[in-house]
């Protein structure tokens, strides 16, 4: 019994498009996830993974299919048969890459949104630092301070100085001065980025964020940790001889142990506000 | 204007014999082969700065180079490989060395610019490579992004910058010269719509080289005066701002990639239809996606510079546009692989390698859209990824286009076939050691392993050795190559005019051609993809120059 042409196709489809899913869902490539939206961000590589491995596999498969089903054997001659176009055909694959390109980058808009990336610039998160900013501009980073829904948990701010070939921080409030970033768990943060030099990049992949930090244009970038744990900070811009080994660390530390951390270290003696003050 | 194939480059002024290819030579079949080896020379210096980055990268530490060595040495790799092989290859040595023939001329329209062109290039090459003997390299990548471009040892960044001003000089004058020779010189009767795809790509990729490089040029001169003269255009601490040469330099450097990929495309959808005996599917919808590449490819730059600070709505609109490049490019594809389908297909080297490149490229592309989800590329953004992002792109389906293009003309340039062995084993060794060398590189990406670094995490060691045999097969890979090419000069199987049955006008002469490309009148090739049985006629009526068609040994066809 023969199965019509139409109907291996459609199997065929389908079996590619749940192998792509599979795929996606379950090969695992990223590093742990540490930060608010770390989880978001899994989520649109994984999507982004599925599309991909549908697509990859279908071509590759239609490639190697044609070239062993149409090979020329040993000893024929002649043509194939002379078709030069397939106008609904042609609309057709027009059409489905522009509907994927359109729902991808809906999606990633999506996400983006709830990564707080399309927050306005000098959202709340500026504000809480009592306007000092609002003359010296700041450029965008990503801010997804702005998802947090209890307002209570205002960011902690931290001013971080990029230079050849180092990161600093500094705690305004506390006036802790380190090369180290500890962070506590569940907390907005935002890092006020500046450099001195030249252009680098501050990195933390476990927190699926990067930022350039570039001389002239303070730059902003806030996260909330979510995960204890000590995660690499990368500089990610090519910056000099060194900046291979431009790296830090950031320490995710549960909120009393940061407190703890604050108070050892801060030279204002008793006070300990690690709760910047509301604006 | 008057254009007048003027009959100086016939007398014995011009040196004959190999000498010409030494010499000033105005033939534009000449320039393009002096393109192809000056390139290739050049891809071999550029391989073997990649390799010593890949031997740094054995280890975690940095062991091998001293640390600004091994930026000068990834300076110069991509310098070299972008602007001194790619480039020139993609573009001036095929489109040299096929356009005339496509249009119908006997030469390029300007042939003394054409050979100034050329004779820009290696000037400008050796000039970038005796930077490393002079003072010292470049140190600031190939971007050059100030204020690191501006610090670095000024006399090499300096050179760097003087090199690729006259690489790009030479650039904007090759690309007047097609878009003069497409549209001017056509054969009298021969429409646009009639040429082979590979005029409609360069015609593309020259509009976006003559719209961008000139952008290019001016920044480079404004970031010499800041080196230079102490300005301050992209020097905060002067008042500048770093930002706007991102802008400036992505401006000309995203259409670069596709100065760099479109040629390859055409050369792709020359090479299909021949080897697969079947016509170009969808002929007008390639057109009409080139056009679209080409506009989309202007406005799209700023997906380089997502984490620069650019603002969100910027963002956002870079990351549409970008996504939408895969729309005329996904048509291609199609075209492509509808041409194959049905068809009657000669698995021989060119054709390994045009597959390869489809399977490669596709695989980039697919990175390339996601790159361009904002998202997804703040978390990648300069690193591995990237890298093996562009790879893929770039060796993957260009160089890989180039192979598959110098196995299916090397017959009409010599008068000899390549040995088809030899071919399959390149292609083999290429293609394992290509995927071994760049695929784990999206995982170190992905995992935290930024780009441009001597010292790395020692967790991604095992990974990085990985990559370095992939590069190491990949450098094994070009022995059989060379082997061929030269083997074969001299005792290469007699190809005949025409060993595929080709119907693109260049086959329809003697091969070698003779200087004025035909003896008498240039074929009128209406139908260049002509192939194919329309059921129960006589295969390959010669439709086309039929008093040139000259039947080819059908049997040294494998
Ligand atoms: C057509 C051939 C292509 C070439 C030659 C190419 C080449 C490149 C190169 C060289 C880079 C790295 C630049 C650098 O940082 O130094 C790059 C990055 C990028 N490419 Fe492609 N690409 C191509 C296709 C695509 C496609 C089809 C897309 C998406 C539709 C794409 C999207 C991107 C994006 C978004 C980046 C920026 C990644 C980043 O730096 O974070 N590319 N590409
Ligand atoms: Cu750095
Ligand atoms: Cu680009």
């Amino acid at each position: 019994m023969r199965i019509p042409a139409a109907i291996l196709t459609l199997i065929t489809g389908m079996a590619l498009v749940l192998l792509g899913l599979w795929i996606g869902q379950n090969i695992n490539l990223l590093p742990v996830d540490a930060s608010a939206n770390a989880p978001v961000y899994d989520e649109l590589f994984k999507v982004l993974f599925s599309i991909g491995t549908i697509l990859f596999v279908g071509i590759v498969g239609l490639i190697v299919y044609s070239l062993v089903k149409f090979r020329r054997k040993p000893g024929e001659s002649g043509d194939g048969e002379a078709v030069e176009g397939n106008l609904p055909l042609e609309i057709l694959w027009t059409a489905i890459p522009a509907v994927v390109v359109l729902f991808v980058g809906i999606y990633s808009y999506d996400i983006y949104d709830r990564m707080g990336g399309m927050a306005p610039l000098n959202d709340h998160s500026m504000h809480a630092m009592g306007g000092e900013m609002e003359e010296s501009r700041t450029w965008g980073g990503i801010s997804p301070v702005s998802l947090e829904s209890d307002a209570a948990a205002a960011p902690l701010p931290i001013d971080v100085t990029a230079m050849q070939f180092a990161f600093i921080f500094h705690y305004p409030d506390a006036e802790i001065t380190s090369g180290e970033l500890h962070v506590p768990m569940g907390q907005p943060v935002a890092l006020h980025m500046k450099a001195n030099d030249v252009i680098h990049a501050f990195w933390v992949p476990e927190f699926r964020l990067k930022q350039d930090v570039i001389p002239g244009q303070p730059t902003l970038l806030s996260f909330t940790a979510t995960r204890p744990g000590r995660y690499p900070i990368v500089c990610a811009e090519l910056c000099g001889p060194y900046h291979g080994g431009m790296r830090s660390t950031v320490i995710v530390d549960e909120p009393e142990t940061f407190e703890a951390w604050v108070n050892q270290n801060s030279p204002i003696a008793n006070a300990a506000p690690q709760t910047p003050v509301q604006s | 204007m008057t254009i007048s194939l003027t009959p100086e480059q016939s007398t014995p002024l011009q040196p004959q014999g190999w000498l010409r290819y030494l010499s000033f030579s105005t033939d534009h079949k000449v320039i393009g082969l002096q393109y192809l080896v000056c390139g290739f020379i050049f891809y071999l210096i550029g391989g073997a700065l990649a390799g010593a980055i890949r031997t740094e990268l054995l280890t975690p530490i940095s062991d091998f180079l001293p640390r600004e060595t091994y930026n000068e040495v990834l300076t110069l790799h991509g310098t070299v490989m972008i602007f001194l092989w790619i480039v020139p290859v993609v573009n001036g040595a095929f489109g040299n060395y096929l356009i005339p023939f496509y249009v119908g001329a006997r030469d390029m329209a300007f042939p003394r610019l054409n050979a100034v062109a050329f004779w820009l290039i290696p000037p400008a090459g050796l000039l970038l490579i005796s930077s490393y003997f002079i003072a010292s390299a470049p140190q600031s990548g190939w971007t050059a992004y100030p204020p690191l471009s501006i610090t670095t040892p000024a006399t090499g960044q300096i050179i760097w910058i003087l090199s690729v001003l006259l690489l790009g000089g030479s650039s904007i004058f090759g690309g007047i010269n097609f878009i003069a020779t497409i549209l001017k010189l056509r054969r009298p009767g021969l429409k646009l719509m009639q040429l082979p795809m590979y005029c409609w790509a360069m015609l593309g990729t020259s509009i976006l080289v003559v719209l961008s490089t000139p952008v290019l040029a001016g920044t480079l001169v404004l970031l010499s005066f800041d080196i230079i003269a102490h300005t301050g255009f992209f020097n905060p601490s002067l008042g500048g701002n770093a930002v706007v040469y991102q802008h400036l330099f992505w401006f000309y450097s995203h259409p670069a990639v596709y100065i760099m990929v479109l040629p390859a495309f055409g050369l792709v959808s020359e090479i299909l239809p021949i080897h697969c005996r079947k016509p170009l599917f969808g002929y007008t919808t390639m057109v009409y996606s080139i056009m679209g590449i080409v506009f989309l490819g202007l406005i799209v730059w700023a997906h380089h510079m997502f984490t620069s600070g650019t603002p969100p709505w910027m963002r956002l609109f870079f990351t549409i546009a970008t996504s939408f490049i895969a729309v005329p490019t996904g048509i291609k594809f199609f075209n492509w692989l509808a041409t194959m389908w049905g068809g009657r297909i000669a698995l021989n080297s060119a054709m390994l390698f045009s597959c390869g490149f489809i399977i490669n490229f596709v695989f980039g592309g697919i990175t390339g859209v996601a790159l361009a989800q904002v998202p997804f590329d703040i978390h990648v953004h300069d690193t591995y990824f990237v890298v093996a992002h562009f790879h893929y792109i770039v060796y993957g389906g260009t160089v890989f286009v180039i192979f598959a293009s110098i196995y299916h003309w090397y017959p009409k340039v010599t008068g000899r076939l390549l040995n088809e062995d030899l071919g399959r084993l390149h292609f083999l060794l290429t293609f394992v050691g290509f995927n071994l060398c760049f695929a784990p590189q999206h995982w170190l990406g992905l995992n935290g392993m930024p780009r441009r670094v001597a010292e790395y995490d020692p967790q991604f060691e095992l990974i990085n050795q990985l990559s370095s045999v992939g590069a190491l097969l990949m450098a094994i890979s070009t022995l059989p190559f060379l082997l061929n090419v030269v083997l074969s000069a001299f005792n290469g199987a007699p190809a005949g005019d025409n060993p595929w049955d080709a119907l693109t006008p260049e086959w329809l002469t003697s091969s070698p051609p003779p200087v004025e490309n035909w003896k008498g009148e240039a074929p009128l090739v209406t139908e260049p993809y002509g192939y194919g049985t329309p059921a129960g006629e006589l295969p390959l009526a010669a439709t086309s120059g039929p008093e040139l068609w000259k039947l080819g040994n059908s049997d040294q066809r494998s």
